[in-house]
């Protein structure tokens, strides 16, 4: 364990973080083109939502994303507190602002699919609360950071935060099946069958592909950003 | 053609403010990211230009410190 904390030390993984958004940027974008040219024009329209399904492309990679990031958040602040292990919480809060972005744009995306499909901007249904109440937990993990001066005070909070806002991850995926709401079931399964065609998820696949792409651009920028306001902090004690 | 895909049988406004908002928080995020970062580059280029030659010895003999010196934009 303690070699692979080493080769994870900040001061080694500088050079490969400051160097791999340029590529991971050229890539995003060309992932992104071609996601953008499946989901807008080659995707076929659907038989009961006809167009308005296209904006599945951008709804449902931005959720997955976001769950995907806070629970990675959460694995990362109890590794930290259990391994005292500074980096694992400076990974954690780079990851933060993009998740909070995916949580809003899957929030507002939704909002907007479910005009023409639902009837309604909003709705109070288990699926869109639980979403909002996963950006109040974002939101309170950012304010902490930004708040207190005290780290240690800082990494502890954080940890409690995410570790409350974990119990709601499965409450989001399952809340389709326990309540009844207006928002539908799955209909991609990694255990079982399927319900979407191959025409459908090959963009959606894509795109996640592309929205996955760019929260490790930003994760990066953010990440060497913290590191450099470390170093700054360390030139002052020179 | 161009037609359909802007108004695609009448859900083009939807689709298309979905898209466009995804695209501006995008865009937002990467801005808000990339200043963040040149701000907090500059200033590290600042302060290290005003130590002096013993102190920026030190400090030159971190690894860290001489990559970001030697990547005035890398992003």
């Amino acid at each position: 364990m303690k070699f692979v904390f080493k080769l994870l030390e900040p001061n080694k993984v500088f050079s490969i973080t400051s160097k791999a958004p340029k590529y991971v940027m050229a890539l995003f974008i060309i992932v992104i083109s071609i996601g953008l040219l499946e989901a807008l024009i080659f995707s076929p329209e659907d038989y009961k939502q006809s167009h308005s399904v296209r904006i599945m492309y951008v709804h449902v990679p931005a959720a997955w994303i976001t769950l995907g990031i806070f629970t990675s958040m959460t694995i990362l602040s109890l590794s930290g507190y259990i391994f005292k292990n500074k980096n694992f919480f400076l990974i954690a809060k780079s990851l933060a602002p993009s998740g909070l972005v995916f949580n809003v744009i899957a929030l507002v995306t939704g909002s907007i699919w479910g005009k023409p499909t639902w009837g309604t901007w909003w709705a109070w249904d288990a699926r869109i609360t639980s979403m909002l109440i996963l950006a109040l937990f974002y939101l309170m993990y950012l304010l902490t950071w930004r708040i207190y001066e005290n780290k240690d005070y800082v990494f502890k909070i954080t940890t409690i935060i995410t570790l409350i806002g974990i119990i709601n991850v499965p409450i989001i995926k399952y809340s389709v099946e326990w309540w009844n709401t207006l928002h539908q079931p799955a209909s991609i399964n990694l255990l079982s069958k399927s319900s979407i065609h191959s025409s459908m998820l090959f963009p959606l696949l894509i795109m996640t592909a592309a929205f996955a792409l760019f929260s490790l651009l930003i994760f990066l920028m953010k990440y060497n950003t913290e590191l450099i306001k470390i170093k700054n902090k360390g030139l002052d004690r020179l | 053609m161009i037609n359909e895909l802007i108004y695609m049988n009448g859900y083009g406004l939807y689709v298309w403010s979905a898209f466009l908002f995804t695209f501006i928080s995008f865009t937002s995020l990467y801005v808000v990211t990339k200043i963040h970062y040149v701000k907090e580059k500059n200033k590290f280029e600042s302060k290290f230009g005003a130590l002096d030659s013993k102190k920026a010895e030190v400090a030159r003999s971190q690894t860290i410190n001489r990559e970001i010196l030697s990547r005035t934009s890398n992003i």
